[in-house]
């Protein structure tokens, strides 16, 4: 039997990955959106496991709000993205360190 | 019309100094000169109104000034006897001062400074021996500081006339402390600073006592202590008075101003402005008498030795001060104001005399290299003549003598009158005046008498080769060939313009005629009494007693002048070797006077050393190691520190930044767990 506490195993998981996947990656921003991705994707599992482990159809809203809201992410990420690359011709994490003080 | 003698100098400087570029400087010099003038002829009616017994004394109000509490004053021209002679001597020597420095400073492109300067200086020594209180003489005496400076350090771009500047206002400083404790004293003993109610008031004090620094002291002698104190410093007494020969480095008509009229003398009129209260302190005078004595002695010794033809001037200055203040300290206060008026025009004719021999010899003031210069100048000659007879006391027991045979013998046989410290006044002032006479005689023999010695000096050599620079003509390569044998070397003096000695002329006629014709009123018991009206405290019995000195003091002065004149002949005529012999023989003694009596050198190592190393740790410990350390900059080297660190977190990278907030998320996870769970 699957209980919510698998549910949560693999969305703990899932955001460890996320935010590894945010500061331990040195190679490209799209890998750091994808990472943001997998962290809502995680927050959105943990909404609908207990969604149905408590019978309350809220959480399942909300995880199509976040939905909503990844997708607008994920466009808005990737334009600037485009921008930044015709601006400096890489998306390298590594070069993307123009705020530094 | 006092209005007018006191007013007019300060409006011609302002006109002068503040309006310069609109009227020009000719008539810059006008306007001074003219309003020196016409105080000059306005003052001589009010004197000469004393003199003849018909003057009055007043007060002129002039404007309401503090009125605080207790604290009333106002601004208020005082005339009487002492004023009056004082208004005489500034005003004639200032006028002919100014007339002087037309042909003096001819050559000065900053001439409109210099004449307001001038006439601000007369201003603010007008308003010194005008003043009915204390503090209205404080304002003279500090105007008078501050004009000194300006005109000392006139030539500013010359670094030694900015010192001697810096050092004349910082030593008057000194003595100006001393005057302004002496005034607030004053204030708190007598309630007032009015000189008449003071001085109404000062017998009664007599023998009261103070507290003052932990110590009962008696008042008044404290009060004259110290109101001396500042008498020191602007007359340049021993202790206070290593400015006055270092004020020689401003022009030459300054010294004149400086030495003769104003300034120096302020301090002598200001003992006996305010004679009756140093009366009242037996004490205090008794070391008026002591300091004036030994002025007069060592500024003489001083003067024997010095080659800057102004700097034997100036320690003659000294000297003749010294001379005042001691007649003051026996109580002889007429004498010593007979001696302040003789000694204004004879010492105003020596200085511009060699003023007018600087100028003769190309701003060459070392004496070593004069000589021989009675033919070539003749006028100045006889001027400067005048000047040294009048000064070293040349004149017959009761039949007639010079300006300075008058006061000087004055105030020689009031000291021996006196008895007790006035007894050992009168040996050290003869034994002065013998030197008086040496260095006097010496200055003229040496100047004007013997072969010229014109051709080691660097001022002549420049003027001949100048002159050669022009080369118009044969005439001055002839006398530059044959310059080996005269020690001329091509050089030919010039007697000054009229414009210099017209001065010199009415000068010599003070410096002759300035005793005789005023000696029964200054000093003698009777007419002195009718004369000075209470204006000083002129003691009646004592000037008696004077006048009653065995002949051999009497002639005491003259046998020591002719003693002088002697040796000076001997030593700088005869036999020109025996200086040189003399000073081998004595080498320290010479070194010794030389150096000045080494006041400056101990001055350096006493004060002026430690005041610099005081300085230096304030400002290097003080403000920089302290203040400016732990205040702004300590302030702005933590911001920029804690910058630094900041800087480095801003690494600029992404994941940095997200790791941070992961961080702090965690925190707060934490947190909010142990709080909430």
């Amino acid at each position: 039997m699957i209980s919510v506490g698998h549910y949560l195993a693999v969305s703990a998981v899932l955001f460890t990955l996320g935010v590894l996947g945010i500061f331990i990656n040195r190679k490209n921003i799209i890998v750091i959106l994808m990472a943001i991705e997998l962290i809502l994707l995680a927050v959105n599992i943990n909404l609908v496991a207990f969604s149905a482990a408590l019978n309350d159809l809220v959480g399942q809203v909300f995880s199509m709000f976040v939905l909503t809201v990844a997708a607008g992410e994920a466009a808005i990420g990737l334009a600037i993205l485009v921008i930044y690359f015709r601006g400096r011709g890489t998306i390298a994490v590594d070069d993307a360190n123009r705020m530094k003080g | 019309m006092i209005q007018a003698i006191v007013f007019l100098p300060l409006l011609a400087a302002l006109v002068a100094g503040l309006g310069q570029r609109a009227i020009g400087p000719f008539a810059s010099k006008l306007v001074t000169t003219g309003a020196l003038f016409a105080s000059c002829a306005l003052s001589w009616p009010i004197f000469l109104s004393f003199v003849a017994g018909t003057g009055e004394a007043g007060v002129t109000p002039v404007l309401h000034w503090v009125s605080s509490g207790a604290l009333q004053f106002d601004w208020e021209l005082r005339v009487d006897t002492l004023t009056s002679v004082m208004l005489v001597v500034i005003t004639t020597v200032s006028a002919l001062v100014h007339l002087y420095s037309w042909g003096y400073m001819e050559e000065d492109p900053d001439q409109p400074r210099f004449f307001a300067y001038l006439s601000l200086f007369t201003f603010a020594m007008l308003m010194l021996v005008t003043a009915n209180n204390l503090v209205q003489m404080f304002f003279g005496w500090e105007g008078v500081g501050l004009a000194s400076y300006l005109l000392i350090g006139f030539w500013y771009k010359k670094p030694s006339a900015n010192a001697a500047a810096i050092k004349a206002f910082v030593v008057n400083r000194v003595g100006d402390l001393g005057f302004m404790l002496g005034i607030f004293g004053t204030f708190l003993v007598f309630g007032t600073v009015s000189i008449p109610e003071i001085l109404a008031a000062a017998p009664g004090m007599a023998g009261s006592t103070i507290s003052f620094m932990g110590m009962r002291l008696d008042t008044m002698t404290i009060l004259c202590l110290l109101l001396f104190i500042g008498a020191m410093g602007k007359s340049a007494q021993l202790g206070l008075h290593t400015w006055l020969p270092d004020a020689m480095e401003g022009p030459t008509p300054v010294s004149a101003l400086i030495h003769a009229a104003t300034m120096v003398t302020a301090g002598v009129f200001m003992v006996c402005r305010l004679s009756p209260m140093f009366e009242t302190a037996p004490v205090a005078l008794g070391v008026v008498t002591f300091v004036g004595a030994a002025t007069c002695f060592f500024a003489a010794t001083v003067g024997t030795t010095q080659w800057d033809i102004k700097r034997v001037i100036a320690y003659s200055t000294c000297s003749q001060l010294g001379y005042m203040f001691f007649a003051a300290g026996v109580g002889a206060y007429g004498a010593a104001m007979f001696h302040l008026f003789t000694h204004a025009f004879f010492k105003a004719l020596l200085f511009l005399g060699a003023g007018s021999v600087i100028h003769a010899m190309h701003h060459e003031q070392d004496m070593r290299y004069y000589g021989g210069l009675r033919k070539h100048i003749p006028l100045t000659y006889w001027a400067m003549l005048m000047g040294t007879l009048a000064i070293t006391g040349v004149g017959i027991a009761g039949v007639a003598g010079f300006a300075g045979f008058y006061s000087k013998d004055g105030i020689l046989e009031a000291a021996f009158a006196a008895g007790g410290g006035g007894q050992v006044a009168f040996w050290v002032g003869i034994f002065a005046a013998l030197l008086t006479s040496f260095y006097s005689w010496r200055l003229v023999f040496l100047t004007f008498f013997g072969k010229p010695r014109w051709e080691q000096s660097e001022h002549i050599q420049h003027a001949v080769h100048d002159g050669h620079g022009h080369g118009d003509d044969a005439h001055d390569d002839r006398h530059h060939h044959d310059a080996h044998s005269d020690g001329t070397a091509g050089y030919h003096p010039h007697e000054s313009p009229l414009n210099m000695l017209i001065p010199l002329g009415v000068l010599s006629i003070g410096a002759v005629f300035a005793g005789i014709v005023f000696h029964h009123q200054f000093i003698y018991p009777e007419e002195g009494m009718a004369f000075w009206k209470g204006s000083l405290a002129f003691d009646e019995h004592l000037m008696h007693a004077a006048h009653e000195v065995p002949l051999w003091v009497k002639w005491m002065p003259f046998t020591v002048m002719a003693i002088g004149l002697f040796l000076a002949w001997n030593s700088y005529i005869r036999n020109t070797s025996l200086p040189a012999k003399f000073v081998a023989q004595f080498r320290l003694l010479h070194q010794f006077l030389y150096n000045k009596w080494y006041f400056d050198e101990l001055y350096t190592i006493l004060f002026v050393k430690p005041a610099f190393w005081i300085g230096r740790f304030f400002w290097k410990k003080g403000d920089e190691g302290t203040i400016d350390r732990f205040g702004p900059d300590g302030a702005a080297a933590l911001v920029a520190g804690g910058t630094r660190l900041a800087v480095r977190l801003q690494s600029g990278y992404v994941y940095g930044y997200a790791f941070v907030m992961l961080l702090g998320l965690v925190g707060l996870a934490s947190w909010a767990m142990v709080r909430f769970l």
